[in-house]
């Protein structure tokens, strides 16, 4: 069946079987940034934007998607450049990849909540593991980048 | 140092987080047959009849393979060098299956729908067989995993499948009853750590094409190319010159992609079909179909004087290899040969027992490699002594542990899989890291321990650690420096990059060595057709021994262009000055820019080109001090980790952020060991925590504090003084912590994870003792 989704700006038309996830359905259109970890929404490589909010892709039915519109990091170019520029001082990164979701929900992070706290960033990203880093460093070059922005 | 020892961005993290086309299946062909397995449902059985036809009738498969398509040519996965110190106990595919999540058939077709169906449409029937599923009982048990006359090992590993063992091993320094009787205070205890799982993020995957030249051309998450092109060659009886293995950016591996895993599927059916095929393991598979740390028993006596000095450790251990023995032997012997050694005074050593098989997932490479499993049990049992003696376990190490420039037997007695090499210490600081820690921790003021009022107390806790650089005169590592126009170069190496940042580490040592910036190192990496050899990412050798291999191509690259400069100035190779920019004679000069393009177009025309090989004559270990704080709350047994320092001394580090970055991911993974992964199997030998919502891995929240620091420490043998990283950092957290939460509320862990209810349990235990 056919679903309408704009992602990143771009009207698609995507062809789908009614049993398909998002994450097939972009990775299948090229957006590397998605990545599967998981099936069951516990690891946060495929989060995308609908409508804003980060959700999981792996477990989002493509055809729940029509009419939205989803964001992935190749939406968010820029903002991927300035929290890499963290990363990279702050030795954050790594195998990076959970880095492109991580990124994206900072960003979505940064449109709900005024000033996070420490503790709020952590609860916000608790869903977007990582198995590299022992989390440290990523999370003092979010920090920066926030300030930075400030 | 301009370049080395700077910490500056990794080569490839802004890419990756932009979302590149990057890692393996970002390359599969968009066509791949989807390559699906059929797994067993039992943890032992017999298949006693296989009927694939309504599977291979179905509408877009395009091939089913079963046991009955394949040579019998055993191999092992485990992904080492040749000839392996593992086993050959695995087949393609076997009729007999020895775990649930064993590999029954398999099935490629035009998309993973059809594939699933086919797998549902195979008609097969097992006969279901007495599992072994205890490993405690598995040695001499009446079942036996594996009775195929065609399995063996590769030279002698005490392998013996008739008594279930995959391995066994037997070691002594002096007379270890003798000492212990001798001993003013004996210690005894048994200890458990559990199966493991890498979690890394990026699930085993691999695609296979036949390219323009009819080769064989894969791309692979894996930590090993060379090997897997090898076993790839090897069991299929496939040419090693029609295959190409290429690692393109690899979601994490921890040691669970050292191994080989889809490859062999995959390329059969590209080989068979001639068609692209892919293989992406689901979470499921990872976990129970791939393999896990292997879970250990220690049993282990200490002696010491009343004063405290130890004499004597005596340990027997069982290991669990699972249905396949894969690193059997080699981690086994880690457990003591990068652990013992600490304490390098004792009179007497021994150290033995078997590695057995079950019917349980199999057990591999795992960071650490039994040097984490081996550390919970030594430095655990250290601090009982250290208990019964009444002395302060940091003044109990600083008296008994090794130091710079001293060696110990163990050294030239165990190495991995054979006899080791007699080493001194060039660099040991962990004196320093051992004071810097206790330092940091407030181990004066915290220890043991401090009531915090409600029903909360506060401990601290430590453990000392050591590991390897590389395994000696086995491991070796091949560097390619080419010089283009323009003054920039191409570093080829084998070395392969799992996201630890090897590619920016080995730039940085060959832009030192050339005295150029990064920018005009151009790395590229792990390609069998293009590359050079290298043993892979493992046995924390990447830094040491690659790192080796790219300095001495380094310098000699820079002599190259020096002696090209000599030539256009007519003048002697000790009249050139240079400084990586410019070469200089008397009153001439000449850019490297302009030499390299006058040696491209102009004159005397050449490539400079230089490839470099190194092999280690021994592995230095990098040490560190780990200490840690936590509150435990007494009513709920539940703990919270405040801060976990980590002391260290890896050498020079090349880069020090990375450096960190490498710590502190071993640290955390060190804690989920410790405390969280928990490890479930039903009666029936089922894998209960095989996905991500039953094994918890630490997240954000649970880590709220790590401080890492490193040692001045310069190892002579390194390239520009460095030692390894990429392990060490593993190794305290089990017992670090064990000894925390007995310093906090008088209770002994010795089985991993510590999780609150053990905690609690133990808790009530003593007191109903007390009262
Ligand atoms: S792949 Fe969706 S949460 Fe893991
Ligand atoms: S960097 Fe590898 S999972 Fe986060």
């Amino acid at each position: 069946m056919k679903v309408k989704i704009i992602v990143n700006g771009y009207k698609k038309v995507y062809d789908v079987a009614p049993d398909e996830y998002l994450l097939d359905t972009l990775r299948a259109d090229n957006f590397y940034s998605i990545k599967r970890g998981c099936d069951n929404s516990s690891c946060g490589v495929c989060t995308v934007l609908l409508d804003g909010k980060a959700v999981q892709s792996c477990t989002l039915l493509s055809v729940k998607a029509d009419g939205h519109e989803i964001t992935t990091i190749e939406g968010y170019q820029e903002e991927a450049k300035k929290l890499s520029e963290h990363f990279g001082h702050q030795g954050a990164d790594q195998c990076g990849y959970c880095n492109s979701s991580l990124a994206l929900t900072v960003h979505a992070m940064k449109t709900e909540i005024k000033n996070p706290t420490n503790e709020d960033i952590k609860e916000y990203l608790v869903g977007n593991l990582c198995r590299c880093t022992g989390y440290e460093a990523q999370h003092r070059a979010i920090k920066l980048c926030l300030e930075d922005e400030e | 140092m301009k370049v080395v020892n700077q910490a500056l961005p990794s080569i490839d993290g802004k890419g990756l987080m932009m979302g590149k086309k990057a890692y393996t299946d970002d390359l599969a062909e968009p066509n791949s047959l989807i390559v699906k397995v059929l797994r067993s449902p039992h943890p032992y059985a017999k298949i006693v009849k296989i009927d694939t036809s309504k599977a291979e009738a179905l509408e877009g498969v395009e091939l089913v393979l079963t046991y009955k398509d394949f040579e019998r040519r055993p191999f092992t996965r485990a992904g080492q060098g040749y000839p392996e110190p593992s086993p050959h106990d695995k087949f393609v595919l076997d009729n007999y299956v020895r775990y649930i999540g064993d590999e029954a058939a398999a099935v490629a077709a035009l998309t993973e729908k059809i594939a699933i169906k086919a797998l549902k449409l195979i008609d097969i029937e097992y006969e279901v067989l007495e599992p072994v599923l205890d490993f405690e009982t598995a040695f001499e048990n009446e079942v036996l995993v594996h009775m195929e006359p065609e399995i063996h090992e590769m030279f002698p590993i005490g392998f013996n499948p008739k008594k279930n063992l995959a391995a066994s091993y037997h070691m002594h320094v002096g007379d270890v009853s003798k000492s212990l009787e001798e001993s003013e205070v004996v210690i005894e205890q048994s200890f458990y750590t559990q199966a493991q799982a890498h979690v890394m993020l990026e699930p085993h995957n691999v695609n296979a094409r036949m390219d323009y030249q009819g080769r064989l051309m894969i791309y692979s998450s894996t930590q090993t190319p060379i090997h897997i092109r090898r076993i790839i060659s090897q069991a299929l009886d496939y040419p090693l010159s029609k295959i190409r293995i290429i690692k393109p950016r690899v979601g994490g591996g921890f040691g669970g992609k050292q191994a080989i895993h889809g490859e062999l599927l995959v390329s059969t059916v590209t080989i068979k079909t001639g068609k692209p095929s892919k293989m992406i393991y689901t979470r499921k598979e990872v976990f129970e179909s791939s393999y896990s740390r292997h879970p250990m028993r220690f049993d282990i006596k200490l002696g010491a004087t009343k004063d405290g000095v130890l004499k004597a450790i005596d340990c027997f251990v069982i290991s669990d290899t699972g249905a396949y023995g894969e690193h059997a032997l080699t981690v086994f012997m880690v457990a003591a040969a990068k652990v013992f050694p600490l304490y390098n005074k004792v009179d007497s050593v021994r150290f033995h027992g078997n590695v057995v098989y079950t019917n349980h997932t199999p057990a591999g490479a795992y960071r650490g490699y039994g040097a984490v499993q081996g550390n919970f049990a030594l430095e655990s049992s250290i601090d009982m002594l250290c208990h019964k003696l009444n002395i302060d376990p940091v003044k109990f190490r600083q008296k008994n542990m090794i130091r710079e420039t001293e060696t110990s037997p163990i050294f030239k007695i165990m190495g991995e899989g054979t006899e080791g090499i007699e080493m001194f210490m060039e660099s040991c600081k962990l004196e320093y890291c051992v004071k810097r820690g206790a330092e940091l921790v407030k181990w004066k003021e915290l220890f043991p321990r401090k009531e915090l009022g409600n029903s909360k107390v506060k401990g601290v806790g430590m453990a000392i650690a050591m590991q390897g650089s590389g395994i000696p005169y086995i491991d070796m590592a091949a560097a390619t420096i080419k010089l283009n126009d323009d003054g920039f170069y191409n570093l080829l190496i084998g070395a392969t990059d799992i996201g630890q940042g090897s590619d920016t580490i080995l730039a940085q040592i060959a832009a030192e060595a050339l005295g150029t910036t990064l920018d005009k190192v151009i790395v590229y990496s792990s390609d069998t057709d293009l590359t050079p050899y290298d043993t892979g990412a493992y046995a924390s050798s990447t830094t040491y021994v690659s790192g080796n291999a790219v300095l001495k191509a380094g310098k000699e690259m820079r002599q190259l262009i020096i002696d090209e400069a000599a030539k256009v100035f007519d003048v002697k190779v000790e009249d050139i000055e240079y400084d990586g920019v410019v070469l200089k004679t008397k009153d001439k000069e000449i850019t490297l820019k302009d030499l390299s393009n006058r040696l491209f177009y102009n004159e005397d025309q050449k490539q400079l080109q230089v490839t470099s090989s190194y092999y280690g004559t021994k592995s230095p270990p990098p040490f560190m001090a780990g200490f840690v704080e936590i509150d435990v709350d007494k009513e709920t047994g539940e703990v919270d980790i405040i801060d976990y320092i980590s002391i260290v001394d890896c050498g020079t580090t090349i880069n020090p952020m990375l450096a960190r970055g490498q710590v502190e991911g071993g640290i955390v993974q060190g804690i989920g060991m410790a405390m969280y992964e928990e490890v479930l199997y039903t009666k029936k030998g089922k894998l209960v925590t095989n996905d991500l919502m039953n094994y918890r891995i630490p997240t954000r929240r649970e880590i709220h504090k790590l401080t890492t620091e490193f040692a001045d420490s310069y190892e002579k043998s390194g390239p520009y003084g460095a030692k390894s990283v990429g392990e060490i950092g593993i190794d305290t957290p089990p017992a670090a912590l064990a000894n925390a939460v007995y310093n906090a509320v008088g209770v002994r862990i010795t089985t991993l994870p510590i999780t609150a209810e053990k905690i609690l349990m133990a808790i009530k235990e003593k007191e109903k003792g007390e009262n």
